[in-house]
Protein backbone atom coordinates (compact mmCIF):
# COMPACT_ATOMS: atom_id res chain seq x y z
CA UNK A 1 0.00 0.00 0.00
CA UNK A 2 1.19 3.51 -0.78
CA UNK A 3 1.82 6.31 1.66
CA UNK A 4 0.78 9.94 1.79
CA UNK A 5 3.36 12.73 1.87
CA UNK A 6 2.72 13.11 5.62
CA UNK A 7 3.27 9.40 6.24
CA UNK A 8 6.45 9.40 4.16
CA UNK A 9 8.01 12.30 6.05
CA UNK A 10 7.09 10.73 9.38
CA UNK A 11 8.42 7.32 8.34
CA UNK A 12 11.78 8.71 7.29
CA UNK A 13 12.15 10.65 10.53
CA UNK A 14 11.26 7.58 12.55
CA UNK A 15 13.85 5.53 10.64
CA UNK A 16 11.18 3.26 9.16
CA UNK A 17 10.21 2.17 5.69
CA UNK A 18 6.52 2.30 6.37
CA UNK A 19 4.13 3.85 8.86
CA UNK A 20 0.36 3.84 9.01
CA UNK A 21 -2.30 6.01 10.65
CA UNK A 22 -2.73 5.39 14.36
CA UNK A 23 0.81 4.14 14.83
CA UNK A 24 2.82 5.88 17.56
CA UNK A 25 6.32 6.74 16.41
CA UNK A 26 9.43 8.16 17.96
CA UNK A 27 10.74 10.59 15.38
CA UNK A 28 13.78 12.77 14.81
CA UNK A 29 13.01 16.48 14.47
CA UNK A 30 14.68 19.04 12.22
CA UNK A 31 13.64 22.10 14.18
CA UNK A 32 12.03 23.03 17.49
CA UNK A 33 10.41 26.43 17.86
CA UNK A 34 9.10 28.45 20.78
CA UNK A 35 8.03 32.07 21.21
CA UNK A 36 7.95 34.72 23.93
CA UNK A 37 4.78 33.20 25.42
CA UNK A 38 5.63 29.53 25.24
CA UNK A 39 9.42 29.53 25.62
CA UNK A 40 9.35 30.75 29.25
CA UNK A 41 7.42 27.60 30.23
CA UNK A 42 9.74 25.47 28.10
CA UNK A 43 12.78 26.90 29.83
CA UNK A 44 11.26 26.27 33.26
CA UNK A 45 10.85 22.61 32.27
CA UNK A 46 14.36 22.57 30.84
CA UNK A 47 15.71 23.51 34.27
CA UNK A 48 13.37 21.13 36.09
CA UNK A 49 14.57 18.09 34.16
CA UNK A 50 18.16 19.11 34.79
CA UNK A 51 19.06 19.34 31.10
CA UNK A 52 22.49 20.78 30.39
CA UNK A 53 22.22 21.55 26.69
CA UNK A 54 19.94 21.60 23.70
CA UNK A 55 20.27 18.82 21.13
CA UNK A 56 21.53 21.21 18.43
CA UNK A 57 21.91 24.98 18.90
CA UNK A 58 21.26 25.48 15.16
CA UNK A 59 17.93 23.68 15.35
CA UNK A 60 16.28 25.36 18.30
CA UNK A 61 14.65 28.63 17.31
CA UNK A 62 13.10 31.34 19.45
CA UNK A 63 10.97 34.12 18.02
CA UNK A 64 9.93 36.80 20.48
CA UNK A 65 7.02 38.02 18.43
CA UNK A 66 3.79 38.02 20.41
CA UNK A 67 4.23 41.04 22.64
CA UNK A 68 7.05 42.71 20.71
CA UNK A 69 8.10 45.48 21.18
CA UNK A 70 7.68 44.37 24.79
CA UNK A 71 4.33 45.57 25.99
CA UNK A 72 5.00 45.50 29.71
CA UNK A 73 7.51 44.61 32.38
CA UNK A 74 6.45 40.97 32.58
CA UNK A 75 6.86 40.35 28.87
CA UNK A 76 10.17 42.21 28.85
CA UNK A 77 11.32 39.92 31.66
CA UNK A 78 10.27 36.85 29.70
CA UNK A 79 12.25 37.99 26.67
CA UNK A 80 15.26 38.71 28.83
CA UNK A 81 15.19 35.15 30.16
CA UNK A 82 15.01 33.73 26.65
CA UNK A 83 17.82 36.01 25.47
CA UNK A 84 20.07 34.92 28.33
CA UNK A 85 19.28 31.27 27.71
CA UNK A 86 20.09 31.73 24.02
CA UNK A 87 23.44 33.30 24.81
CA UNK A 88 24.35 30.61 27.29
CA UNK A 89 23.45 27.76 24.95
CA UNK A 90 24.73 29.32 21.75
CA UNK A 91 21.27 29.34 20.14
CA UNK A 92 21.93 30.58 16.63
CA UNK A 93 18.44 31.84 15.85
CA UNK A 94 16.79 33.93 18.51
CA UNK A 95 14.83 36.63 16.71
CA UNK A 96 13.95 39.81 18.51
CA UNK A 97 14.07 43.57 18.12
CA UNK A 98 14.57 44.70 14.56
CA UNK A 99 15.13 41.13 13.36
CA UNK A 100 11.84 39.93 14.70
CA UNK A 101 8.84 39.03 12.60
CA UNK A 102 5.84 36.83 13.21
CA UNK A 103 7.31 33.36 13.56
CA UNK A 104 5.31 31.54 10.90
CA UNK A 105 6.05 34.15 8.27
CA UNK A 106 9.64 34.55 9.42
CA UNK A 107 10.88 30.96 9.55
CA UNK A 108 10.06 30.05 5.93
CA UNK A 109 11.28 33.43 4.73
CA UNK A 110 14.60 32.95 6.52
CA UNK A 111 14.96 29.50 4.97
CA UNK A 112 14.84 27.77 8.34
CA UNK A 113 12.23 25.29 7.16
CA UNK A 114 12.68 23.34 3.93
CA UNK A 115 10.65 20.67 2.11
CA UNK A 116 10.72 17.27 3.80
CA UNK A 117 11.39 18.67 7.28
CA UNK A 118 9.76 17.58 10.50
CA UNK A 119 9.20 20.66 12.63
CA UNK A 120 7.58 21.01 16.02
CA UNK A 121 6.72 24.34 17.58
CA UNK A 122 5.21 25.54 20.81
CA UNK A 123 2.61 27.45 18.86
CA UNK A 124 -0.50 26.01 17.30
CA UNK A 125 0.05 27.69 13.93
CA UNK A 126 3.33 25.85 13.41
CA UNK A 127 1.27 23.92 10.86
CA UNK A 128 1.93 26.84 8.44
CA UNK A 129 5.13 25.29 7.08
CA UNK A 130 3.18 22.49 5.45
CA UNK A 131 2.96 24.89 2.50
CA UNK A 132 6.60 23.96 1.83
CA UNK A 133 5.91 20.23 1.74
CA UNK A 134 7.17 19.77 5.29
CA UNK A 135 5.46 18.10 8.24
CA UNK A 136 5.03 20.65 10.97
CA UNK A 137 2.74 20.73 13.93
CA UNK A 138 2.04 22.69 17.09
CA UNK A 139 2.55 21.35 20.58
CA UNK A 140 2.80 22.60 24.12
CA UNK A 141 5.89 23.91 25.85
CA UNK A 142 6.66 20.66 27.64
CA UNK A 143 6.62 18.59 24.47
CA UNK A 144 8.86 21.16 22.82
CA UNK A 145 11.27 21.01 25.77
CA UNK A 146 11.48 17.28 25.17
CA UNK A 147 12.28 17.97 21.52
CA UNK A 148 14.78 20.70 22.35
CA UNK A 149 16.70 18.38 24.64
CA UNK A 150 16.52 15.05 22.82
CA UNK A 151 16.04 16.08 19.19
CA UNK A 152 13.13 13.65 19.07
CA UNK A 153 9.40 13.58 19.69
CA UNK A 154 6.62 11.01 19.96
CA UNK A 155 3.85 11.37 17.44
CA UNK A 156 0.75 9.54 16.40
CA UNK A 157 0.67 9.12 12.63
CA UNK A 158 -2.46 10.99 11.54
CA UNK A 159 -5.01 9.88 9.00
CA UNK A 160 -5.05 12.09 5.93
CA UNK A 161 -7.90 14.01 4.35
CA UNK A 162 -7.44 15.18 0.78
CA UNK A 163 -8.82 18.42 -0.62
CA UNK A 164 -8.71 18.23 -4.40
CA UNK A 165 -9.12 21.75 -5.65
CA UNK A 166 -9.84 22.56 -9.27
CA UNK A 167 -11.30 25.47 -11.23
CA UNK A 168 -10.42 29.05 -11.91
CA UNK A 169 -10.15 31.59 -9.11
CA UNK A 170 -12.52 34.54 -9.07
CA UNK A 171 -11.12 38.04 -8.84
CA UNK A 172 -9.96 39.05 -5.32
CA UNK A 173 -10.40 35.50 -3.99
CA UNK A 174 -7.30 34.06 -2.28
CA UNK A 175 -6.19 31.08 -0.23
CA UNK A 176 -7.82 32.62 2.83
CA UNK A 177 -11.25 32.39 1.23
CA UNK A 178 -10.64 28.77 0.31
CA UNK A 179 -9.60 27.75 3.80
CA UNK A 180 -12.48 29.68 5.41
CA UNK A 181 -14.80 27.94 2.98
CA UNK A 182 -13.35 24.55 3.93
CA UNK A 183 -13.59 25.21 7.69
CA UNK A 184 -17.16 26.39 7.21
CA UNK A 185 -17.87 23.16 5.39
CA UNK A 186 -16.22 20.64 7.74
CA UNK A 187 -16.34 22.54 11.05
CA UNK A 188 -13.72 23.47 13.64
CA UNK A 189 -13.19 19.81 14.48
CA UNK A 190 -13.78 18.50 10.96
CA UNK A 191 -10.16 17.41 10.63
CA UNK A 192 -9.51 16.59 14.29
CA UNK A 193 -6.15 14.76 14.62
CA UNK A 194 -5.87 14.50 10.82
CA UNK A 195 -3.47 15.68 8.13
CA UNK A 196 -5.09 18.03 5.60
CA UNK A 197 -3.57 17.61 2.17
CA UNK A 198 -4.24 20.22 -0.50
CA UNK A 199 -3.87 19.35 -4.15
CA UNK A 200 -5.02 20.07 -7.65
CA UNK A 201 -4.77 22.61 -10.42
CA UNK A 202 -6.27 25.41 -8.38
CA UNK A 203 -3.60 24.92 -5.73
CA UNK A 204 -0.77 24.94 -8.30
CA UNK A 205 -2.14 28.27 -9.49
CA UNK A 206 -1.81 29.76 -6.00
CA UNK A 207 1.11 31.87 -4.78
CA UNK A 208 3.24 30.62 -1.91
CA UNK A 209 1.76 33.39 0.26
CA UNK A 210 -1.73 32.01 -0.28
CA UNK A 211 -0.54 28.48 0.40
CA UNK A 212 0.98 29.55 3.73
CA UNK A 213 -2.29 31.16 4.63
CA UNK A 214 -4.18 27.92 3.94
CA UNK A 215 -1.75 25.66 5.82
CA UNK A 216 -1.79 28.15 8.69
CA UNK A 217 -5.47 27.56 9.35
CA UNK A 218 -5.39 23.74 9.27
CA UNK A 219 -5.43 23.91 13.07
CA UNK A 220 -8.67 25.88 12.89
CA UNK A 221 -10.30 22.71 11.55
CA UNK A 222 -8.63 20.70 14.31
CA UNK A 223 -5.98 19.39 11.91
CA UNK A 224 -2.62 18.14 13.02
CA UNK A 225 -0.93 19.51 9.94
CA UNK A 226 -1.73 20.96 6.56
CA UNK A 227 0.46 19.91 3.68
CA UNK A 228 1.07 20.73 0.04
CA UNK A 229 2.79 19.06 -2.86
CA UNK A 230 6.16 20.58 -3.70
CA UNK A 231 6.16 22.20 -7.16
CA UNK A 232 8.24 24.74 -9.12
CA UNK A 233 6.83 27.57 -7.03
CA UNK A 234 7.90 25.87 -3.81
CA UNK A 235 11.37 25.21 -5.15
CA UNK A 236 11.71 28.76 -6.46
CA UNK A 237 10.74 30.00 -3.00
CA UNK A 238 13.27 27.76 -1.24
CA UNK A 239 16.04 28.52 -3.71
CA UNK A 240 18.52 31.00 -2.32
CA UNK A 241 17.03 30.97 1.16
CA UNK A 242 17.03 27.33 2.34
CA UNK A 243 19.57 26.95 5.14
CA UNK A 244 19.64 23.16 4.88
CA UNK A 245 19.34 20.63 2.05
CA UNK A 246 15.79 19.60 1.30
CA UNK A 247 14.02 16.42 0.21
CA UNK A 248 10.88 16.31 -1.86
CA UNK A 249 8.25 13.74 -0.87
CA UNK A 250 5.08 13.07 -2.76
CA UNK A 251 1.95 11.10 -1.96
CA UNK A 252 1.71 7.76 -3.74
CA UNK A 253 -1.13 7.22 -6.19
CA UNK A 254 -2.45 4.39 -4.04
CA UNK A 255 -2.09 6.17 -0.70
CA UNK A 256 -5.17 5.91 1.46
CA UNK A 257 -7.29 8.78 2.69
CA UNK A 258 -9.91 8.97 5.36
CA UNK A 259 -11.87 11.25 3.08
CA UNK A 260 -11.43 13.06 -0.23
CA UNK A 261 -13.20 16.35 -0.94
CA UNK A 262 -13.58 17.72 -4.45
CA UNK A 263 -13.69 21.49 -4.43
CA UNK A 264 -14.40 23.73 -7.39
CA UNK A 265 -12.79 27.04 -6.45
CA UNK A 266 -14.60 28.93 -9.20
CA UNK A 267 -17.68 28.66 -6.97
CA UNK A 268 -15.93 30.25 -4.01
CA UNK A 269 -16.44 33.95 -3.45
CA UNK A 270 -15.08 36.22 -0.75
CA UNK A 271 -15.71 34.71 2.66
CA UNK A 272 -16.01 36.04 6.19
CA UNK A 273 -16.07 34.02 9.42
CA UNK A 274 -18.44 35.54 11.96
CA UNK A 275 -17.95 35.49 15.73
CA UNK A 276 -17.06 33.41 17.61
CA UNK A 277 -15.82 30.45 15.59
CA UNK A 278 -13.74 30.28 12.40
CA UNK A 279 -16.43 27.93 11.04
CA UNK A 280 -19.26 30.51 11.15
CA UNK A 281 -18.54 31.33 7.53
CA UNK A 282 -20.74 33.50 5.33
CA UNK A 283 -20.42 35.23 1.97
CA UNK A 284 -19.33 38.82 2.25
CA UNK A 285 -22.57 39.88 0.55
CA UNK A 286 -24.62 38.64 3.50
CA UNK A 287 -22.78 40.86 5.96
CA UNK A 288 -22.67 44.24 4.33
CA UNK A 289 -24.74 45.80 7.10
CA UNK A 290 -22.18 44.95 9.82
CA UNK A 291 -20.43 48.10 11.04
CA UNK A 292 -16.86 47.95 12.26
CA UNK A 293 -14.60 49.92 14.59
CA UNK A 294 -11.33 48.40 13.50
CA UNK A 295 -9.74 46.60 10.59
CA UNK A 296 -6.56 44.62 11.17
CA UNK A 297 -4.47 43.51 8.21
CA UNK A 298 -1.62 41.36 9.42
CA UNK A 299 -0.77 38.15 11.35
CA UNK A 300 0.86 34.86 10.42
CA UNK A 301 -2.15 34.15 8.23
CA UNK A 302 -2.30 37.27 6.07
CA UNK A 303 0.50 39.71 6.83
CA UNK A 304 2.57 38.80 3.78
CA UNK A 305 3.46 40.88 0.76
CA UNK A 306 0.58 39.55 -1.34
CA UNK A 307 -1.83 40.76 1.33
CA UNK A 308 -0.24 44.20 1.50
CA UNK A 309 -0.29 44.41 -2.28
CA UNK A 310 -4.03 43.74 -2.34
CA UNK A 311 -4.54 46.22 0.50
CA UNK A 312 -2.58 48.92 -1.34
CA UNK A 313 -4.53 48.31 -4.53
CA UNK A 314 -7.82 48.85 -2.72
CA UNK A 315 -6.73 51.74 -0.49
CA UNK A 316 -4.98 53.70 -3.21
CA UNK A 317 -6.44 57.20 -3.34
CA UNK A 318 -9.11 56.28 -0.77
CA UNK A 319 -9.69 57.20 2.86
CA UNK A 320 -10.37 54.97 5.83
CA UNK A 321 -13.81 55.74 7.33
CA UNK A 322 -13.67 58.41 10.00
CA UNK A 323 -14.42 56.26 13.03
CA UNK A 324 -12.40 53.22 11.95
CA UNK A 325 -8.89 52.30 12.98
CA UNK A 326 -7.16 50.47 10.16
CA UNK A 327 -4.03 48.78 11.49
CA UNK A 328 -1.59 47.31 9.01
CA UNK A 329 1.06 44.94 10.30
CA UNK A 330 3.66 43.64 7.86
CA UNK A 331 4.55 40.21 9.24
CA UNK A 332 8.35 40.46 9.01
CA UNK A 333 11.03 43.15 8.61
CA UNK A 334 11.68 41.94 5.06
CA UNK A 335 8.01 42.29 4.14
CA UNK A 336 7.99 45.68 5.87
CA UNK A 337 11.00 46.77 3.78
CA UNK A 338 9.48 45.55 0.55
CA UNK A 339 6.18 47.31 1.24
CA UNK A 340 8.10 50.49 1.94
CA UNK A 341 10.14 50.16 -1.23
CA UNK A 342 7.10 49.52 -3.36
CA UNK A 343 5.43 52.66 -2.10
CA UNK A 344 2.64 50.94 -0.16
CA UNK A 345 3.35 52.94 2.99
CA UNK A 346 2.59 56.22 1.24
CA UNK A 347 -0.76 54.82 0.16
CA UNK A 348 -1.53 53.49 3.64
CA UNK A 349 -0.59 56.74 5.37
CA UNK A 350 -2.57 58.88 2.97
CA UNK A 351 -5.57 56.65 3.50
CA UNK A 352 -5.25 57.19 7.24
CA UNK A 353 -3.97 53.76 8.29
CA UNK A 354 -1.76 52.94 11.23
CA UNK A 355 1.38 51.02 10.26
CA UNK A 356 2.60 48.76 13.02
CA UNK A 357 6.01 47.10 13.33
CA UNK A 358 5.94 43.32 12.81
CA UNK A 359 4.20 41.79 15.84
CA UNK A 360 1.34 39.44 16.70
CA UNK A 361 -0.13 42.33 18.66
CA UNK A 362 -3.90 42.57 18.27
CA UNK A 363 -4.28 39.08 16.74
CA UNK A 364 -4.35 37.63 20.23
CA UNK A 365 -5.54 40.76 22.00
CA UNK A 366 -2.00 41.36 23.18
CA UNK A 367 -1.43 45.01 22.37
CA UNK A 368 -1.36 47.48 19.44
CA UNK A 369 -5.07 47.39 18.79
CA UNK A 370 -7.03 45.76 21.61
CA UNK A 371 -10.83 46.07 21.42
CA UNK A 372 -13.07 47.70 24.02
CA UNK A 373 -16.34 46.23 25.26
CA UNK A 374 -18.87 46.17 22.44
CA UNK A 375 -16.36 46.98 19.70
CA UNK A 376 -16.13 45.04 16.48
CA UNK A 377 -13.24 44.32 14.16
CA UNK A 378 -12.68 42.72 10.84
CA UNK A 379 -9.29 41.06 10.71
CA UNK A 380 -7.17 38.97 8.38
CA UNK A 381 -6.14 36.89 11.40
CA UNK A 382 -7.16 33.30 12.06
CA UNK A 383 -9.25 33.19 15.25
CA UNK A 384 -12.41 34.96 16.31
CA UNK A 385 -13.04 33.22 19.62
CA UNK A 386 -14.74 35.12 22.43
CA UNK A 387 -12.42 37.84 23.67
CA UNK A 388 -9.67 36.98 21.20
CA UNK A 389 -8.86 40.61 20.34
CA UNK A 390 -9.74 42.18 23.65
CA UNK A 391 -12.86 42.49 25.80
CA UNK A 392 -15.00 39.36 26.08
CA UNK A 393 -17.90 41.37 24.64
CA UNK A 394 -15.97 42.51 21.57
CA UNK A 395 -16.30 40.75 18.23
CA UNK A 396 -13.96 39.64 15.47
CA UNK A 397 -14.89 38.84 11.88
CA UNK A 398 -12.24 37.03 9.83
CA UNK A 399 -11.54 37.64 6.16
CA UNK A 400 -8.81 38.06 3.60
CA UNK A 401 -7.03 41.34 2.95
CA UNK A 402 -9.39 42.50 0.19
CA UNK A 403 -12.49 42.48 2.38
CA UNK A 404 -10.63 43.92 5.39
CA UNK A 405 -9.30 46.82 3.29
CA UNK A 406 -12.64 47.53 1.62
CA UNK A 407 -14.39 47.39 5.01
CA UNK A 408 -11.93 49.91 6.46
CA UNK A 409 -12.97 52.38 3.76
CA UNK A 410 -16.68 51.75 4.12
CA UNK A 411 -16.80 51.51 7.89
CA UNK A 412 -18.77 48.29 7.54
CA UNK A 413 -18.10 44.89 6.05
CA UNK A 414 -17.73 45.47 2.33
CA UNK A 415 -16.83 43.81 -0.95
CA UNK A 416 -13.75 45.32 -2.65
CA UNK A 417 -15.83 46.24 -5.70
CA UNK A 418 -17.86 48.57 -3.49
CA UNK A 419 -14.80 50.40 -2.20
CA UNK B 1 -7.54 6.27 41.07
CA UNK B 2 -11.03 7.33 42.20
CA UNK B 3 -12.31 10.89 42.22
CA UNK B 4 -15.49 12.46 43.48
CA UNK B 5 -16.42 15.97 42.49
CA UNK B 6 -19.04 18.52 41.57
CA UNK B 7 -19.72 19.12 37.89
CA UNK B 8 -19.21 22.44 36.11
CA UNK B 9 -20.63 22.56 32.63
CA UNK B 10 -19.21 25.05 30.22
CA UNK B 11 -20.23 26.87 27.14
CA UNK B 12 -23.99 26.53 27.23
CA UNK B 13 -24.34 30.26 27.01
CA UNK B 14 -22.56 30.48 23.66
CA UNK B 15 -23.80 29.55 20.25
CA UNK B 16 -21.84 26.32 20.08
CA UNK B 17 -23.80 24.81 22.97
CA UNK B 18 -21.09 23.30 25.07
CA UNK B 19 -18.72 22.55 22.23
CA UNK B 20 -15.40 24.08 21.21
CA UNK B 21 -14.40 25.60 24.53
CA UNK B 22 -11.21 27.21 23.28
CA UNK B 23 -8.00 28.15 25.01
CA UNK B 24 -8.79 31.87 24.76
CA UNK B 25 -11.71 31.13 27.07
CA UNK B 26 -9.74 28.86 29.37
CA UNK B 27 -7.05 31.52 29.79
CA UNK B 28 -7.27 34.78 27.82
CA UNK B 29 -4.12 35.94 26.06
CA UNK B 30 -3.75 39.10 28.09
CA UNK B 31 -2.51 36.97 31.00
CA UNK B 32 -0.02 34.90 29.02
CA UNK B 33 3.00 36.88 30.11
CA UNK B 34 2.44 35.20 33.49
CA UNK B 35 3.84 31.78 34.25
CA UNK B 36 2.73 31.63 37.89
CA UNK B 37 -0.03 28.98 38.15
CA UNK B 38 -1.78 30.94 40.90
CA UNK B 39 -2.20 34.03 38.72
CA UNK B 40 -3.29 31.94 35.73
CA UNK B 41 -5.86 30.15 37.87
CA UNK B 42 -7.40 33.45 38.90
CA UNK B 43 -8.35 34.10 35.28
CA UNK B 44 -9.42 30.59 34.34
CA UNK B 45 -12.61 30.66 32.20
CA UNK B 46 -12.88 34.40 32.79
CA UNK B 47 -14.63 35.38 29.53
CA UNK B 48 -17.52 33.03 30.28
CA UNK B 49 -17.47 33.05 34.05
CA UNK B 50 -15.41 35.80 35.69
CA UNK B 51 -16.03 34.47 39.19
CA UNK B 52 -15.18 30.88 38.36
CA UNK B 53 -11.94 30.69 40.32
CA UNK B 54 -13.76 31.88 43.45
CA UNK B 55 -16.72 29.54 43.15
CA UNK B 56 -14.84 26.40 42.28
CA UNK B 57 -13.92 23.90 45.01
CA UNK B 58 -10.88 21.67 45.03
CA UNK B 59 -11.80 18.39 43.34
CA UNK B 60 -14.54 19.83 41.11
CA UNK B 61 -14.77 18.45 37.58
CA UNK B 62 -15.26 20.30 34.30
CA UNK B 63 -17.56 18.75 31.71
CA UNK B 64 -17.56 19.82 28.08
CA UNK B 65 -18.82 18.78 24.66
CA UNK B 66 -16.90 18.37 21.42
CA UNK B 67 -13.39 19.68 20.71
CA UNK B 68 -12.64 20.93 24.21
CA UNK B 69 -9.42 22.96 24.38
CA UNK B 70 -9.27 23.95 20.73
CA UNK B 71 -7.17 26.89 19.68
CA UNK B 72 -3.72 27.80 20.79
CA UNK B 73 -0.98 25.57 22.11
CA UNK B 74 -0.67 27.52 25.36
CA UNK B 75 0.14 25.21 28.23
CA UNK B 76 -1.14 27.99 30.42
CA UNK B 77 -4.57 26.44 29.76
CA UNK B 78 -4.18 23.10 31.57
CA UNK B 79 -2.00 24.87 34.16
CA UNK B 80 -4.81 27.34 34.92
CA UNK B 81 -7.36 24.53 35.28
CA UNK B 82 -5.11 22.51 37.58
CA UNK B 83 -4.19 25.59 39.60
CA UNK B 84 -7.74 26.03 40.87
CA UNK B 85 -7.86 22.44 42.05
CA UNK B 86 -9.64 20.77 39.16
CA UNK B 87 -8.11 17.33 38.63
CA UNK B 88 -10.16 16.17 35.66
CA UNK B 89 -11.96 17.35 32.54
CA UNK B 90 -14.50 15.10 30.85
CA UNK B 91 -15.50 15.98 27.29
CA UNK B 92 -16.87 14.23 24.24
CA UNK B 93 -13.67 14.98 22.33
CA UNK B 94 -10.58 17.06 22.94
CA UNK B 95 -8.47 19.17 20.61
CA UNK B 96 -5.20 17.36 20.08
CA UNK B 97 -2.67 19.89 21.36
CA UNK B 98 -4.68 20.42 24.53
CA UNK B 99 -4.86 16.64 24.98
CA UNK B 100 -1.07 16.26 24.96
CA UNK B 101 -0.55 19.33 27.11
CA UNK B 102 -3.00 18.26 29.79
CA UNK B 103 -1.36 14.89 30.28
CA UNK B 104 2.09 16.50 30.21
CA UNK B 105 0.95 18.87 32.94
CA UNK B 106 -0.76 16.23 35.08
CA UNK B 107 -4.36 17.19 34.32
CA UNK B 108 -6.42 14.07 33.64
CA UNK B 109 -8.81 13.95 30.69
CA UNK B 110 -11.51 11.44 29.87
CA UNK B 111 -13.43 11.22 26.63
CA UNK B 112 -17.09 10.50 27.31
CA UNK B 113 -20.40 11.88 26.22
CA UNK B 114 -21.92 12.94 29.54
CA UNK B 115 -22.67 16.57 28.84
CA UNK B 116 -26.38 15.90 28.40
CA UNK B 117 -26.56 13.33 31.18
CA UNK B 118 -25.18 15.32 34.10
CA UNK B 119 -26.49 18.46 35.67
CA UNK B 120 -24.53 21.48 36.74
CA UNK B 121 -23.46 21.05 40.36
CA UNK B 122 -24.22 17.34 40.64
CA UNK B 123 -21.61 15.16 42.25
CA UNK B 124 -20.15 12.39 40.13
CA UNK B 125 -17.70 9.63 40.88
CA UNK B 126 -14.97 8.75 38.43
CA UNK B 127 -12.54 5.89 38.35
CA UNK B 128 -9.79 7.34 36.22
CA UNK B 129 -7.98 4.08 35.58
CA UNK B 130 -11.03 2.15 34.41
CA UNK B 131 -12.81 5.18 32.94
CA UNK B 132 -16.07 4.38 34.71
CA UNK B 133 -18.12 7.49 35.45
CA UNK B 134 -20.97 7.20 37.92
CA UNK B 135 -23.52 10.02 37.63
CA UNK B 136 -26.96 10.42 39.15
CA UNK B 137 -28.78 9.19 36.04
CA UNK B 138 -26.37 6.65 34.62
CA UNK B 139 -23.06 4.83 34.75
CA UNK B 140 -20.96 5.66 31.72
CA UNK B 141 -17.81 4.11 30.36
CA UNK B 142 -15.30 6.61 29.03
CA UNK B 143 -13.11 5.84 26.05
CA UNK B 144 -9.95 4.15 27.30
CA UNK B 145 -6.86 6.33 27.52
CA UNK B 146 -4.45 5.28 24.73
CA UNK B 147 -1.86 2.74 25.96
CA UNK B 148 1.01 5.07 25.12
CA UNK B 149 -0.50 7.78 27.33
CA UNK B 150 -0.96 5.29 30.14
CA UNK B 151 2.70 4.38 29.88
CA UNK B 152 3.63 8.06 29.98
CA UNK B 153 1.42 8.61 33.02
CA UNK B 154 2.97 5.57 34.70
CA UNK B 155 6.34 7.19 34.17
CA UNK B 156 5.01 10.23 36.02
CA UNK B 157 4.49 12.34 32.90
CA UNK B 158 6.77 13.51 30.15
CA UNK B 159 8.98 15.66 32.39
CA UNK B 160 9.80 12.81 34.79
CA UNK B 161 10.27 10.50 31.83
CA UNK B 162 12.77 12.91 30.30
CA UNK B 163 14.52 13.47 33.59
CA UNK B 164 15.01 9.73 34.01
CA UNK B 165 16.27 9.47 30.47
CA UNK B 166 18.82 12.22 31.07
CA UNK B 167 20.02 10.59 34.27
CA UNK B 168 20.63 7.27 32.56
S1 LIG C 1 -0.09 36.24 14.48
FE1 LIG C 1 -1.69 35.50 15.82
S2 LIG C 1 -2.03 33.39 15.30
FE2 LIG C 1 -0.09 34.02 14.37
S3 LIG C 1 1.47 33.39 15.84
FE3 LIG C 1 0.89 35.49 16.30
S4 LIG C 1 -0.74 35.35 17.83
FE4 LIG C 1 -0.51 33.36 16.90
Amino acid sequence: MGMTITEKILAVHAGKDFVEPGEIIDARIDLALANDITAPLSLEEFDKVGAKKVFDPEKVVFVLDHFTPNKDILSAGNCKKIREFSKKHGIRYCFEGGECGIEHALLPEQGLVVPGDLVIGADSHTCTYGALGAFSTGMGSTDVTYGMVTGRIWLKVPESIKFNCSGKWQKWVTGKDLILNIIGMIGVDGALYAAMEFEGGAISALSMDSRFSIANMAIEAGGKNGIFKVDEKTLAYVKGRGKRPYTVYESDKDASYMKVYEIDVSKIGLKVACPSLPSNVKDVGELEHIEIDQSVIGSCTNGRIEDLEITAEILKGKKVAKHVRCIIIPATPTIYGEALKRGFFGIFLEAGCIISPPTCGPCLGGHMGVLAKGERAIATTNRNFIGRMGHSESEVYLSGAAVAAASAIKGRIAHPEEA
Amino acid sequence: MKLKGRVWKFGHNIDTDGHNIDTDIIIPAQYLAHTDPKVLGEHCMEPLHPEFHKKVKKGDIIVGGLNFGCGSSREHAPIAISAIGIPLVIAKTFARIFYRNAFNKGLALLEADIDDVVEEGEEIEVDISSGVITCKKAVIQAKPIPPFMVELINHGGLVKYLKKKLEE
